[in-house]
């Protein structure tokens, strides 16, 4: 097993290796050859590991440390890897999802430069992401951190001699610091209290804590942990790198910035769930953060007219629903929408990238249109992964949101405002997603006539791994039919080792929601929500598209507000960037840099500079000088025995 | 503690003292005719030829190096040949190796031409 | 009087293989058509890689050898294969160096090896008198190579001067050893320990004290400690880069090896020297810390800079020195390791940076390298910033272990001066750093691409750099538990 482990982690970083160092002189072939073999090995060795690892209910993790990797005093950590069933399951999401992502990057990145520094930044970025789901610990889970955040910010840049694009990616490593920055003190935090900061003997240890020990250390160090997971899972209020993000190649954004990184923050909550179910106050803030971000980013898709912008608003509502679902403590709907997410979103930025790819570049969909003609295929899967995304019975979206959504009305921690806002949000979803499917592919072409001939179907490199995303987006909901619809659950009873002490602990404490209510019926609520934004969709943009217009001009201001996203990039502009810079300037620079800190430096750098002329004397090159110097020091020793 | 020393610090006065005696009187006793031959460098009459720091071929202090660190290495077999018996094979080994090494050097010193005295 | 015997041999078969490569070397040379002299070079290689499997091997034979003047144990083992290490890095580097600047002789290689064969001789003797053989076959090796560029005025000077220099320090060291021999009647250490340890009173203190501080002004000039640290720019700068890639790693790990050996092994033991080499070593840390790094702020060459900053690291691994015990030991060993590690890597690459004769060692001449030669540009960089300390280089964690010692030896003053002058120290190495990616390129295109021997030289260096920087524990528990009697 810790063999297999290993053989799924490596390829990638070997891959890496050897396309950052000799990429330049490979062929296009040999490069493609490299990146894609590597993650297909680790994506076999995932389901390899998948299939040998016979994890019952009852066996315990498999934990292998290899070496230690840091002692210092009591602080040790082993470079260990974990292996539960919430790391299989992500290792297969991740390595499949990625291995296709990287046979699309083959004929989506083919006539780009820096061929070979694209896919050495994707596989290492595979590699990181497998270090941060297999670690065992909160420190090697923070290099798989670290790492990711890293490849984001190289492949966000990818173009960086676009201004935008280099800013973004600054943007970006910037706003999930301040996240990371809880993430350190938390561990830091959890090391104080607990000596160690190892899974397997971390989680038992506060597992065996009551409900209420500790109550305020693990609350402040969950709060610090989930703020680490609200920068990198774009949650309010640092959400606003993703939208930005969008700069990089559309297969960054549907691999790094929809299905698996921007995850990452979901994936540590959930394993981190003993912690946080003895924290039910930060359970709280995170089903509450979760919810108000899947509501207020959903209003922001819906005035979108850029694909991959309202696309990236889509994943940040989306998170917020897996956010919503951990924080209720049903981790096991968060982490089967993440999931069903990553098969659908990831598709739904690759048939983005393909319609970019054909209209040479552009994403405004008001120049779109009619494009369902010239490219059946890619608009057929971009409809599944609509349908998917919008909760319609039979795609995967729909049993996955479904969990959640039941979750937050019935869940331990759930409330029926939760639930509400949701469904809300759920009908909004299905209107902006068709909206943006309407707007592409359907009803009259408004493609300028220069571009009008160029508008083809990309290559079968291409609509190969759409389709194949295409089945996923549909089949991946059947592992988990619930009950009410004849199903068995499977997908929450496979996950019951890994949550279950944590759901029966608070259930044996009393804590639990009073709300109870069929399953039938919320699911009809959130149905009735997403047939409702499909239809009005229809509506505007189908039959009658003069009505969004006037919608538009009778109430301009909340329209305003809602193109320029709140005005929230300008408020933290505002609040934060501007006194920073102004700031830095006027005080930090002006003042106490050339003020007291160039005084300071200046005055010790004079003496320094008197010392060293002082040395540049002794520093004679006079050989009988330095000899003398010699001496003069045998001397000064000998002289300090007799005075001594 | 340095008391087994004070015959060599005695020794060391004396010899310092006697050789500045020897000096000295003769200094003060002696005479000291200045006469051309007298002062001349050779007072058996050769007369000197040129100037005393003419210089030499380069080769003649390689050679002269050469053959001090030869001769002091061959120095070491005097001793080694008194107790040759007493070391028996071991000592036989050892000293083959030993000139071995030394040939090495002679061979090395050889081929780079240090003994070609025309060069 | 012990007989000599196959087991004595075996245990110093690291040197044997060594003087055996070096004559070889000597031997091929005159037969070697010129310029094909690399093939020696190569030779030399197998040689080392040889003496490091025997170094290995013998790991497994510990033990004394020849009437207890070599001993054979962990730590001694660590060190040669230090020592080869550097050897290697240092060979490979020279290469294409030599061939460019026309100076590709035999004889090179040879010295490397028989310099490398004495430091192996001081590191694993626990006889003075062999100690100062050692130290005098290292040492007269490396007064010929600081001067092998002949026909340059500053590698004569530098070679002069580190000779007489050199001799003069030795003296020092050997005026120190008679004075422990005629206090005990011995020159051997474990026995001078025992002596001293179990009978205190048959020393004189005063000329116990004596003895130390000779024997310790012979080596701090080895060392390059403050004040004796006065030849180490100018020789630095004049021998040809590769050797000061050598010179700046290898002497000075064979003399810490001797002065741990002797000070914390020997003559710590004895508690009437106890306070003395402890303000020996304070006194001496701060100094060398303080001038090296004061110094090198003012450098504009960066063969001198990397000079000062030599004579600064020197300075903490005295720190590690002073903090004394099994932690203090098995710091240094460790800071040693990466200290070479990043030193060597670095001058061999400004080495080759430098041009042809080594015309452009000046900081302005690296300005803008980044554009030109981005590859090049950024192993400096990680050179450099792992000499400043930066975390995840091995300069980081070498620094870390030893303040840890100095601070467990509740040596809380000496440890924030280190912290301070480490502070200081980024200043200049980021002054390369900056003129590198910062400056306008104004230098015409750099050397051609990188030869491979030394790119291969550079990669091992900086995978060790960072191997070291990630995962130092393995290498450090190693360390710690090496079993030394005298620990």
């Amino acid at each position: 097993m810790e063999i297999l482990l290993l053989l799924m982690l490596l390829p990638p970083l070997a891959g890496a290796a050897l396309n950052g160092i000799f990429g330049r002189r490979f062929s296009h072939g040999l490069v493609s050859v490299i990146g894609c073999g590597s993650a297909g090995i680790a994506a076999i060795f995932a389901i390899a590991a998948a299939l040998t690892s016979h994890l019952g209910p009852d066996t315990p993790p498999f934990v292998h440390g290899y070496f230690t990797w840091i002692q210092a005093g009591s602080f040790r950590t082993d470079f260990a890897l974990y292996y539960d069933r919430l790391t299989l399951i992500m290792t297969l999401v991740v390595t499949v999802i990625g291995f296709l992502i990287h046979m699309y990057s083959r004929g989506y990145m083919e006539h780009e430069g820096g061929y070979y520094r694209f896919f050495c930044y994707l596989n290492l970025f595979l590699f990181m992401m497998l270090v941060l789901i297999t670690a065992g610990s909160y420190p090697v889970m923070f290099v798989g951190w670290e790492g990711v955040g890293l490849c984001s910010y190289l492949l966000i840049g990818f173009y960086f001699p676009k201004k935008s694009a280099s800013d973004a990616g600054k943007k970006a490593f910037i706003v999930t610091r301040i996240g990371d920055a809880g993430f350190t003190v938390g561990v830091a935090l959890l090391f104080w209290t607990f000596g160690t900061v190892n899974f397997p003997e971390l989680f038992p240890k506060v597992a065996a804590l009551g409900l209420g020990d500790q109550q305020h250390t693990l609350t402040a160090a969950c709060l610090l942990l989930f703020l680490g997971a609200v920068g990198k899972s774009a949650q309010l209020p640092l959400y606003v790198w993703l939208p930005d993000a969008m700069e990089g190649p559309t297969p960054v954004s549907a691999l790094i910035h929809a299905a698996t990184m921007v995850t990452a923050g979901v994936y540590m909550v959930a394993r981190s769930n003993v912690l946080f179910v003895h924290a039910p106050e930060a359970l709280k803030t995170v089903s509450a953060v979760g919810c108000i971000t899947a509501f207020f980013a959903a209003t922001i898709a819906l005035c979108q007219n850029d694909l991959k912008r309202m696309l990236a608003y889509s994943t940040i509502s989306q998170l917020g629903y897996m956010f919503t679902g951990c924080g209720v403590a049903v981790f096991s709907s968060g982490i089967f929408h993440l999931m069903t997410h990553a098969c659908f979103k990831a598709l739904l930025f690759l048939a983005a990238g393909s319609v970019m790819h054909a209209m040479s570049g552009e994403l405004d969909m008001r120049i779109m249109g009619g494009l369902r003609h010239k490219m059946p295929t890619t608009f057929w899967t971009f409809l599944i992964a609509t349908l998917a995304i919008s909760g319609v019975p039979g795609f995967a979206g729909f049993f996955s949101k479904d969990g959640i959504l039941a979750a937050t009305y019935s869940g331990p921690l759930g409330s029926p405002w939760l639930y509400w806002l949701l469904t809300i949000t759920a009908g909004l979803t299905a209107f902006y997603m068709f909206r943006g499917l309407f707007m592409t592919f359907c009803g009259k072409s408004r493609v300028p006539h220069d571009l009008e001939h160029h508008v083809h179907e990309s290559s079968s490199k291409m609509t190969v791994p759409l389709m194949i995303l295409a089945v996923f987006s549909i089949v991946a909901g059947y592992v988990g039919i619930p009950e009410v619809l004849g199903g068995s659950e499977r997908f929450d009873h496979f996950l019951e080792p890994v949550f279950g002490s944590s759901q029966n602990l608070l259930a044996s404490n009393g804590v639990a929601a009073a709300h109870t209510a069929s399953e039938l019926v919320l699911m009809i609520g959130s149905l009735t929500a997403a047939g409702v934004g499909i239809l009005v969709a229809y509506w505007f943009y189908l039959r009658s598209p003069e009505i969004p217009e006037g919608l538009a001009t009778a109430f301009s201001g909340a329209y305003r507000t809602l193109v320029n996203k709140y005005y929230v990039d300008e408020f933290y502009n505002w609040l934060i960037v501007q006194p920073v810079v102004v700031g830095s300037r006027k005080f930090l620079w002006q003042f106490v840099d050339t003020g007291v800190i160039d005084g300071a430096v200046n005055g010790s750098a004079e003496a320094t500079a008197d010392v060293g002329q002082v040395l540049r004397r002794i520093q004679s090159g006079n050989i009988r000088s330095y000899a003398a110097w010699v001496l003069l020091g045998a001397v000064g020793w000998l002289g300090y025995l007799l005075l001594r | 503690m340095l008391q087994p020393y004070i015959p060599i610090l005695i020794q060391f006065v004396i010899v310092a003292a006697l050789g500045g005696i020897i000096i000295g009187a003769s200094a003060f006793v002696g005479r000291k005719p200045r006469t051309r031959e007298k002062l001349s460098p050779y007072e058996c009459g050769s007369l000197p030829v040129g100037d005393s720091r003419g210089r030499f071929s380069i080769s003649f202090y390689l050679v002269g190096m050469l053959f001090i660190l030869f001769d002091v290495e061959a120095v070491f077999l005097y001793p080694w040949a008194v107790v040759y018996k007493e070391l028996k094979w071991l000592g036989f080994i050892e000293m083959f190796v030993y000139i071995l090494i030394l040939l090495a050097g002679f061979l090395y010193v050889w081929k780079k031409g240090a003994l070609d005295w025309t060069r | 009087m012990t007989s000599v015997g196959s087991a004595d041999f075996i245990r110093i078969l690291p040197e044997l293989v060594l003087s055996g490569f070096a004559l070889l070397v000597m031997m091929l040379e005159p037969v070697t058509p010129a310029g094909k002299k690399t093939v020696l070079g190569w030779v030399s290689v197998v040689g080392v890689i040889l003496a490091g499997l025997a170094a290995a091997a013998i790991a497994f034979f510990p033990g004394s050898a020849f009437s207890a003047s070599i001993s054979n144990d962990g730590y001694s083992v660590y060190l040669i294969e230090l020592l080869l290490l550097i050897a290697l890095l240092t060979l490979l580097g020279s290469m294409a160096y030599l061939e460019r600047d026309a100076i590709d002789h035999g004889e090179y290689y040879a010295l490397i090896l028989m310099a490398t064969a004495g430091g192996a001789f001081m590191v694993a003797s626990t006889e003075l008198i062999m100690v100062f053989i050692g130290l005098e076959i290292s040492s007269i090796s490396t007064y010929i190579l600081a001067g092998y560029k002949r026909g340059e005025l500053q590698s004569n000077e530098s070679s002069v001067k580190y000779f007489l220099l050199g001799s003069f320090a030795t003296a020092f060291f050997l005026y120190g050893i008679a004075f422990v021999y005629g206090l005990t009647g011995t020159t051997n250490l474990d026995v001078i320990r025992e002596t001293l340890v179990n009978s205190p009173s048959s020393a004189n203190p005063q000329l116990l004290w004596l003895a130390v501080i000779l024997m310790f002004v012979g080596l701090a000039f080895k060392v390059s400690t403050a004040p004796f640290q006065i030849w180490t720019p100018d020789v630095y700068q004049g021998a040809p880069a590769p050797v000061t890639a050598y010179l700046s790693t290898a002497p000075k790990a064979a003399a810490f090896a001797v002065l741990v050996r002797l000070l914390i092994g020997s003559f710590g033991h004895v508690a009437s020297a106890g306070p003395l080499i402890f303000w020996l070593l304070w006194i001496s840390a701060v100094l060398t810390m303080c001038l090296g790094n004061l110094a090198a702020l003012w450098q504009s060459n960066v063969k001198r800079l990397l000079a000062y900053s030599s004579i600064a690291h020197a300075g903490y691994i005295l720190v590690g020195v002073t903090a004394g015990g099994a932690e203090g030991t098995s710091s240094v060993l460790f800071y040693l390791g990466g200290y070479a590690l990043m030193n060597v890597g670095a001058f061999i690459l400004v080495a080759h940076l430098a041009g042809a004769d080594e015309r452009r060692t000046d900081v302005e001449d690296f300005t803008g390298l980044a554009a030109d030669r981005p590859g090049m540009a950024a192993c400096l960089t990680v050179f450099m910033l792992s000499l400043a300390g930066f975390p995840s280089t091995v300069g980081f964690f070498a620094k870390f272990y030893v303040f840890r010692a100095a601070m467990h030896a509740h040596l809380t003053g000496l440890t924030v001066i280190a912290l301070l002058n480490s502070v200081v120290s980024v200043y200049y190495y980021l002054r390369l750093v900056v003129a590198m990616y910062m400056g306008e390129g104004k230098t015409q295109v750099n050397e051609a691409s990188i030869p491979r021997a030394l790119g291969f030289a550079i990669a091992v260096s900086l995978i060790g750099i960072f191997f070291l920087g990630l995962f130092p524990s393995g290498l450090l528990s190693d360390l710690t538990s090496l079993h030394v009697p005298w620990l």
